[in-house]
Order: structure tokens, then sequence, then C-alpha cells
């Protein structure tokens, strides 16, 4: 077992870049993920020889990526909302260019500079595009300061597997609160670099080049059949989600990240006035666990969606159920958070008392 | 599409039959194009002064023999296909950002020699934050600028560079400056800067300032390499096919115009070099 502590989510996360031999960060200051560079700031670079560098801008942080990356580098970036859309054209580019790096989004509420508290308004943004273009990143949602860390080293791995980037959608509260967590033990940092990187052309072979840019129509069509194919791989081979009380399940709750872990403890809520309730948590929100929802809808009499926005994974979950059972939304938006209470008055008031009306009609 | 060729030009001579094996000897060549030049027609308009730079940059990589030790990046503009003539490793940024892309390269590269080529839409506008931040770190990089006062690629836009009164499809009265503003002098910005170890300007449209500015482009490298920080090589250019005129008048254009408004020479050297 690893080193057992007591950590702030930020924190968690960057001390899990360090351990992870995380080769270069490049980041921006905004509230409510600061404490990455600053925790990286300390003494990253002693411990194992990484890049920290704060850079201008945003722009300029996933642009520093692109080019670390470029040299087959473990890179990383971590921001919140406004500065996730400000690098949203990086992100195409490295998505196109077929480059691998990890960022995480401290998602704050929004539109616009919105507020500082935390937020689930950026799923449409993280899991459908974003930027321009035909692409997709894999994106994970932790929902406990453990998966802050946990999920740094898988989506390392998963994006240098897939060469594609990979993106921690996370949001203020994780990121600022403290729980206990186990760190792995510190990864050496690669000294090998792969064959695609743009290291120094090699003796006696073609140069490297990293770009996105295919003018013929016909090679650009070539490029982005091989990256849905990519996708389609993902979606096959990497779906994570968590899944309790199903066997017995007349309803379902589902919400990734802190809405899900709210909406857990509003299961136990329902369970103890002896609704039989059960829980459905994507942990990896691209690729979706479309199948399980599929599965499990033909049984149920219907699924409640929470989410700290104005409902986006809800139009996932809907698809996945394909009409097979009722499907209803509750939501807090601009950094309010549900309690679990709130959740289960809710469902009653939907589900239990909705039925019941229903039967007077 | 570009198809990639390879014309021997001996072949050539012979097959017209004048080939006079006695002439055609390493001894007597004058001209030839450099072995880290990728063997293929680039895109670039007759007359245009990219082609030259490419040469010239690609003929200092070979002298100074660090093929494997040089990694560039492309900006978006002309030169956007860099990476298809010059025989080293490279990476395609997006548009303004070459100079951020660089940082992410060269830090985790610091062995490395790391190099940006731009021309001036790319630089001096949308990526001027990139650029001065950049010089301002002091990031050992080369940056070679290529300012012909257009944007070329999107057919003759006004740019930052766009001398007052000049015609381009955006200022087609002329380049007002009371509304569009002045143009910008980017390298007398940047040279102020601690970071910054070298600025030149020089012009590849006479032979003997393609010389100067080979001799500048190598300079900058070896500075790179002692590590004195940031280095930008400006080359005043021509855009025959968006200023409207044949390659000789373009190139009477530059003598005339652009280098009376931008001075050539040097704007900042090393101390004590």
């Amino acid at each position: 077992m690893g080193e057992l502590k007591l950590m702030k989510g930020n924190e968690a996360l960057a001390e899990a870049m360090i351990r992870a031999g995380c080769d270069a960060y490049f980041g921006y200051p905004i509230t409510p993920q600061s404490e990455v560079l600053e925790y990286l700031s300390k003494d990253a670079t002693k411990r194992t020889g990484m890049v920290v560098l704060q850079a201008e801008s945003e722009i300029a942080a996933i642009n520093m990526i692109y080019g670390a990356a470029g040299c087959g580098r473990r890179v990383m970036t971590t921001s919140s909302s406004p500065g996730i859309s400000l690098m949203q054209e990086g992100l195409s580019y490295i998505a196109g260019a077929e480059l691998p790096c990890l960022l995480a989004n401290v998602v704050r509420g929004g539109p616009g500079l919105g507020t500082i508290q935390p937020s689930q308004a950026d799923y449409f943004q993280a899991c459908k595009g974003g930027g321009h273009g035909d692409y997709k990143l894999i994106v994970l949602a932790p929902s406990s300061v453990q998966e802050m860390v946990d999920f740094v080293k898988l989506g390392f791995e998963l994006a240098e597997k897939y060469r594609n980037p990979a993106m921690i959608l996370t949001d203020g509260a994780i990121g600022q609160m403290m729980e206990k967590v186990v760190l792995f033990d510190q990864i050496e940092r690669k000294k090998e670099f792969p064959e695609w990187a743009t290291i120094g052309k090699k003796e006696g072979k073609e140069r490297n080049y990293i770009t996105s840019l295919h003018i013929q129509p016909d090679k650009m069509e070539e490029i982005n059949i091989r990256l849905q194919n990519k996708y389609k791989e993902m979606q096959e081979k990497e779906v994570r989600y968590q899944a309790i009380n199903l066997d017995d399940a007349d309803y379902i709750f589902t919400g990734y990240g802190l809405a899900a872990r709210i909406s857990m403890k509003a299961m136990e809520i329902a369970r103890d006035n002896g609704y039989k309730v059960g829980l459905i948590r994507p942990i990896t929100l691209f690729p979706f666990p479309t199948k399980i929802y599929n599965e499990i809808s033909k049984k149920l009499k219907g699924i409640l969606d929470i989410e700290m926005n104005a409902g986006q994974m809800v139009e996932d979950v809907r698809l996945a159920v394909n009409g097979q059972t009722r499907v209803e939304f509750f939501g807090r938006m601009g950094g309010m958070i549900p309690s679990p209470e709130e959740i289960y008055e809710q469902f009653i008031k939907i589900f239990i008392e909705g039925e019941k009306n229903d039967r007077k009609d | 599409m570009i198809e990639k060729t390879n014309i021997n030009i001996l072949e050539e001579l012979d097959h017209n039959n004048i080939h006079h094996p006695e002439i055609c000897i390493e001894d007597n060549i004058v001209w030839k194009k450099p072995s880290t030049l990728i063997d293929t027609p680039m895109h670039y308009c007759p007359g245009c002064g990219h082609s030259t730079a490419h040469k010239i940059f690609m003929e200092v990589v070979e002298e100074m023999g660090i093929q494997n030790e040089i990694i560039g990046v492309a900006p978006v503009g002309c030169s956007v296909f860099a990476y298809h003539y010059m025989d080293v490793d490279m990476q395609e940024a997006a548009h303004g950002r070459a100079c951020a892309v660089a940082t992410g390269i060269k830090r985790v590269m610091p062995d490395k020699y790391v190099f940006t080529y731009q021309g001036d839409g790319d630089l001096a506008a949308i990526g001027t934050g990139e650029t001065i931040h950049a010089a301002n770190r002091g990031e050992k990089i080369l940056v070679i600028f290529i300012n012909n006062g257009i944007y070329g690629m999107t057919s003759g836009q006004m740019a930052p560079t766009t001398l007052p009164g000049m015609v381009s499809t955006t200022s087609p009265y002329g380049r007002d400056v009371n509304t569009m503003g002045y143009p910008l002098k980017i390298s007398e910005l940047i040279a102020h800067l601690p970071g910054v170890a070298y600025v030149t300007r020089q012009s590849v449209h006479k032979p003997a300032n393609v010389t100067k500015t080979k001799k500048a482009l190598k300079k900058a490298l070896e500075y790179q390499k002692q590590g004195l920080g940031f280095c930008l090589v400006e080359i005043v250019s021509n855009c025959p096919s968006n200023w409207k005129m044949t390659p000789l008048e373009s190139n009477r254009f530059v003598e005339e115009q652009m280098i009376p408004f931008y001075p050539l020479g040097d704007i900042k050297v090393p101390e004590g070099k």
C-alpha cells in the first residue's frame, strides 16, 4: 500500500502528476485550481527534474503542451472553465495531430466569468468537442480526492495508449476539499522516446513532422476515419463506471463526479424510506457507458439524472435508454450544490407523487 | 498536390546534348541545393523571398552539421508547408502560436536547436503575445521572421507591417494610419527586453543581402548554442503576387519603400560580440 495522506484535491492531483513521472507542466493561474501550479512550483523540478512553467496565458500553455507532447514527453496542464475555453483551439490541434497529453478542468460556474463556485456546466464542452472539427477527448470524472490521484495515472496511460488528449473533468469542490488519499509510489520519468516524436531527425531515417494540416480532402477524410475508428475502439475497450444496488432497483439515480457522490447519500435516504433505488456513476464520460443504461432500463420504473448544470449528461442517458423507461432531470446551476435531501425530495415529487397523481387522472 | 520529383540536372543536360563532363565537376559547382532541403518543387510564387530564405537557412543547418540536432516550428501563412521542404524534424503550430510551441519543445529538449519560421501576420498580429513573452522569458530559440508587409496566404489583406499608404485588399485606398494604426516594428519592440540576445533585420532581395542574412542566421544559432537567449532574425521580403508586381518590381519596392521604413542591420547584439 502506498503512502496515506490528508490532502486537498488540487494538491493531491499535483502530487500525483509528479509521481506519475510527468515531464512537463505548463499552466496559468485561475481559481479554483491555482494550487496545482503553486504546489508544483515548490519542489517538483528538484524531485524529478520535470519542467514547471507559468505561461503568459492558457492559449500559450496549451501550445507549449503541443510542443512538448510532440517531443513524446509526458505532459499536463490544468485550468478552470474560462481558461479551458481559451485552450479549445489548441486542443483541437492536439487531437488532430494525435498527441497524447492530460488536462484537468476544475470546473466553476458559468457562462462568462461566472462564479468561482463548483459546477458541472462544462460537460458538453468536454464530451462533445469544444473546439472545431470531429474529435473526442478521453474524459475521466473523479468523485473523490482519491480519484483525483488515481485518474492522473490512468489519464496518462490512456492518452499515450491512444495518442489522444485526455481530460480529468472535476469541479471546484473536489479541487478544494480535503480527504485522505493513498498515493502511489514514484514512477520514473521515461527515458525512451516514441518513434513519431520530433526530437531531431534520426541518422538515416525520414524526418518526423507533427501536423494537423491535410489540405487534400481525400487525405483529410482518411485521417478523420482513422480518428473515428480510434474513438470506436475506446468505446469498446475503455468504458468505466460504478454501479450500486442495481439488482433489485426499481429506480436509478445517475450523475457523475460530485453530483453522483451526493446522489449516493440520497439513494441511502430513499432506501431507508423503502424505495428500491440504485445508482450508476459514469467514470469515463467519453467513452460513455451507454450499454449499462440500455440493459438496465427495461426493468426500471424511472431514472433520475442529477447534475450541477441545466441538464447535459442527461442527453446521453436518454440516448442510451432509448425510450425504454422514464428519464427525469434535477439540477442546480451557477455554483449551487444540491443536498441529498433535496435530491430525495425531487425523487418523491417527480416519481412517487407523480405516479399517484397519474393514477388519479 | 505537390508531387515529389527528382530532377537530376546533369541528366537533363545530357538529354539536351549539352553534357560537358569536363566542366561538370565538383570543383566548378557555384550553386547547389543543400542536402538538408528536400528535393521537391516549392509551392511559393515565382520571385518570392521564402524560397531563398528556406534555402540559405538549410545551407546553414548543413554547414553546421546540425540536421539531427534541430527541431523547427512552421507557422500558419504562406510557409505553412515549410516542413515539406526543410529536411529536419518539425511541428506545425496553430496560427500565431509558434513561439509557445517552440517554448514547449525547447524546455523538454534543452540540448537541441529550436527555431520557428513565421510571417508577419502570424508573429506580429495574432501571435504578438506569444512572441513577446517568449522573448521576455529569454527562451533559447531562434525566430526567423519574414516581413513582407502583407497577408500572402489569404491573398493580400493588410498586415500589422503594411506600410502607411500601402494598398492591400483590406486597405484598398492605402493604409490610413488614423483608422488602421501604424506598422508594428516588432524587432525594435523586443530588442530592449533583457531576455533577448540578438535581433537583426536583413533582406534577401539582392545577392549581397542574401549572404548577410545567411551569416546572421548562423550567428543566431551559435548564440543559441551558447545559451545567450532569444534570437530573432527579421527578413524583409517581397510578395510579387499580392503586391501585384513582377518579381523585379517587387524587389525594387523592397529597396525603395520597405527598407527605408524597416532599416537593415543589427538592432541588438550580445555583449562582447
